[in-house]
């Protein structure tokens, strides 16, 4: 967590109970295992997630130098980025593309080999990895998580200090459970009234995204707090978390509070009866003292926010449902003129024509941003009796088995299919173009994930991110539309 | 990994914003089991177009990038790092780079640089130009000099500056703490209230 152009907040009085602490700084103090040098530290890791894509390499590396993974009792593997999420029944060996399937069978074999518990692809419990760990009660307030992906900032909706890694501190995860880590800088969004009826957490965090910017939170940890995230279920504070990452930041947080801990009680892995209670305490303390100090601070009016849709590759290029592609020759910086041109031309769009109203030919609903329960809820609500539009080709993708299974005891996939929905499998799916679900060149897509950059959802895919309302009501429409028209 | 000491290298001037990991190398190319070969993936959409710049000499047998902001923004995929290396770039030179790409790069022998703006635009300014385009970073120096005489001075962390001047594996220099490692789990049992293992048994169904 460094950013070497600044200085850090090394000399901020570690452990020391006196002074006010952050959030952030209560779970880095409580995880340092061993101070290094100019306030690096090992920092202590109590749940390494592990998937298929980015783990390989690490596990060569410790067979090559004879090392055995330190705690595989605090390690999970599942297959999420590659699989196919339809015709699952003949399990990997059925995987058609043998590079996917092979990255599958390694995962496989290296849990296997190093003693690691793995989510096997045709459990009930295989999912998106950071769908899955909250899901299972490994995700606990107070705790540090790391995963070899960018979006691991998800498991920050519970207090947890969580953040993607590359593959070479996989490794050395694997070997030290620890990390040589710098702290970060906070950051404090501060989100004061309500969010208006119809606007959701996608729109909240699109909307804070474009105004922190891709690279405004670089080198931060970002607390999210006020009354509007306190409103929030905990769905809708994985979603805000989830794209902490499209700010540059490395985290997301928000403190634990009641609904935390109603959602923790009875998951599987989640503590239990006594211990449930001696817990609680501990995560009461997780919070911000009053008089700390961040970093830098963003204040955000929920009641402002309209249902967000991207425009551009960029998560920041986004406006509001009323808005306008904006115009290039409007800005007076070369660069960022320049990619706006790019933008542009990679979208098909001109300057000035309004989101509202675009044709799509692809829905997608699904991945870590947006495939829990209470998505699928909010896209079927939505949908309706309705049917899509003619010529749009549109997917549901359930974040795990376990969101496909409660969608099906609430009926919910009968809503889609009837709709002319594909109801499909859990995984990774649309979100990157590296499994079978992928668009084809030019087409345009209303999206539930988390990026839109060039090619994200398949070569020269177009890509418009949304909230699940807003792509389903697009799904219906045939074009971007306002989903609040199409509430029930 | 490979010792970063002083590199002697073209560069390539890539004057474009927020460049991502998915354009660095995109998704198609992860389904490797290996850190190796990835070279040929490398900026797959701009490479095919001709007028790329490492299409051209002799920014093709370029050692060092010149990028503008946020650089390496997007995935933690090292694969993107590993890219660059396989295609023979040691060096990025931008005014600001994504952290998880920071950290990837150097765990690989890439030297990331954060140089001010006015900095980059002199740098960039000489890299379009074959005549100029050959720049010599010293880590040991801490400073990256053109053919003009133009020498700038760039900051970096003290330890990362060592291992990578070293080449040296972390994963064995954290292991040498293995006490405190040890220690703090320990400790740990007290202080974390139910953090439990996690087993095997509840996943297969
Ligand atoms: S759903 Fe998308 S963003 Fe989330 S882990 Fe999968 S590929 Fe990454």
């Amino acid at each position: 967590m460094t950013t070497p152009s600044t200085t850090t907040r090394a000399d901020a009085v570690p452990g020391a109970s006196s002074a006010p602490r952050t959030l952030f700084r209560k779970i880095w103090d409580a995880h340092v295992a061993a101070d290094l040098h100019d306030g690096a530290v090992l920092l202590y890791i109590d749940r390494h997630l592990v998937n298929e894509v980015t783990s390989p390499q690490a596990f060569d590396g410790l067979r090559l130098a004879g090392r055995r993974v330190r705690r595989p009792d605090r390690t999970i593997a599942v297959a999420d980025h590659n699989v196919p999420t339809d015709h699952r029944a003949g399990g990997v060996a059925a995987i058609a593309d043998p590079e996917s399937r092979l990255q599958v069978e390694t995962l496989e074999r290296n849990a296997a080999d190093f003693d690691i518990p793995y989510v096997p692809l045709l459990s009930r419990r295989q999912g998106i990895v950071h769908i899955i760990g909250p899901e299972l009660g490994l995700t606990l307030p107070g705790t540090t998580i790391v995963c070899g992906d960018s979006h691991t900032s998800t498991h920050g909706a519970f207090g947890a200090l969580a953040f993607g890694i590359g593959t070479s501190e996989a490794e050395h995860v694997l070997a030290t459970q620890t990390l040589i880590q710098q702290p970060a800088r906070a950051m404090l969004v501060q989100v004061s009234g309500q969010l208006r009826a119809g606007v959701t957490a996608k729109d909240l965090i699109l909307h804070i995204i474009g105004r922190v910017g891709t690279a405004g939170a670089t080198g931060h940890v970002i607390e999210y707090a006020g009354p509007a995230i306190r409103d929030l279920d905990m769905a809708g504070r994985m979603t805000v978390c989830n794209m902490s990452i499209e700010a540059g930041a490395r985290a997301g947080l928000i403190a634990p509070d009641e609904k935390t801990y109603r959602w923790l009680q009875g998951r599987p892995w989640a503590p239990a009866g006594e211990d449930f209670t001696r817990a609680r305490l501990h995560w009461e303390t997780l919070h911000t003292d009053p008089g700390a100090s961040y970093d830098k601070t963003v204040h955000i009016d929920a009641a402002s926010i309209a249902p967000m849709v991207t425009w551009g590759t960029s998560p920041e290029a986004v406006t509001g449902i009323d808005g306008h592609v904006p115009d290039p020759a409007h800005v007076s910086d070369p660069a960022r003129r320049q990619q706006m041109d790019a933008m542009l031309a990679y979208m098909g769009l001109a300057a000035g024509t309004p989101l509202r109203g675009l044709p799509i030919d692809m829905v997608f609903i699904g991945s870590c941003t947006n495939g829990r329960i209470e998505d699928l809820r909010a896209a079927a609500a939505v949908v309706g009796p309705r049917r899509i539009a003619a010529g749009v080709r549109a997917l549901v993708v359930p974040g795990s088995g376990m969101v496909k299974a409660q969608a099906e005891a609430e009926g919910l996939h009968r809503i889609f299919l009837d709709a002319g929905f594909e109801w499909r499998d859990a995984g990774c799916s649309m979100c990157l173009g590296m499994n079978p679900d992928r668009l084809a060149p030019g087409q345009r897509c209303a999206s539930t994930s988390n990026r839109n950059f060039e090619g994200r959802q398949g070569p020269g895919g177009r890509t418009h991110l949304m909230s699940p309302q807003m792509a389903a009501a697009a799904a219906i429409a045939g074009r971007i539309v306002d989903a609040r028209d199409y509430l029930p | 990994m490979m010792p970063f000491t002083r590199l002697d290298a073209v560069a390539a001037p890539l004057p474009l914003v927020n460049v991502d990991t998915d354009k660095i190398l995109p998704a198609p190319f992860l389904k490797t089991i290996s850190r190796t070969g990835l070279g040929k993936g490398l900026f797959h959409s701009l490479r095919s177009e001709p007028d790329f710049i490492l299409n051209h000499a002799p920014w093709d047998q370029a050692g060092i990038l010149v990028a503008l902001d946020n650089f390496g923004c997007g995935s933690s995929r090292e694969h993107a790092p590993w890219a660059l290396l396989d295609f023979g770039i040691r060096c990025v030179i931008a005014p600001s780079i994504a952290d998880i790409f920071y950290n990837n790069c150097c765990k690989n022998g890439i030297l990331p640089i954060v140089l001010p703006h006015t900095d980059i635009d002199r740098l960039m300014a000489l890299a379009t130009d074959p005549a100029t385009a050959t720049l010599s970073v010293d880590l040991a120096q801490q400073t990256v000099r053109a053919t003009t005489g133009l020498a700038l001075p760039f900051v970096i962390d003290a330890q990362r500056k060592q291992d990578l001047l070293q080449g040296v594996d972390d994963i064995a220099r954290s292991l040498t703490r293995e006490a405190d490692i040890a220690a703090y789990e320990h400790a740990m049992d007290s202080r974390q209230v139910g953090v439990r293992a996690i087993t095997q048994a509840g996943l297969d169904g």
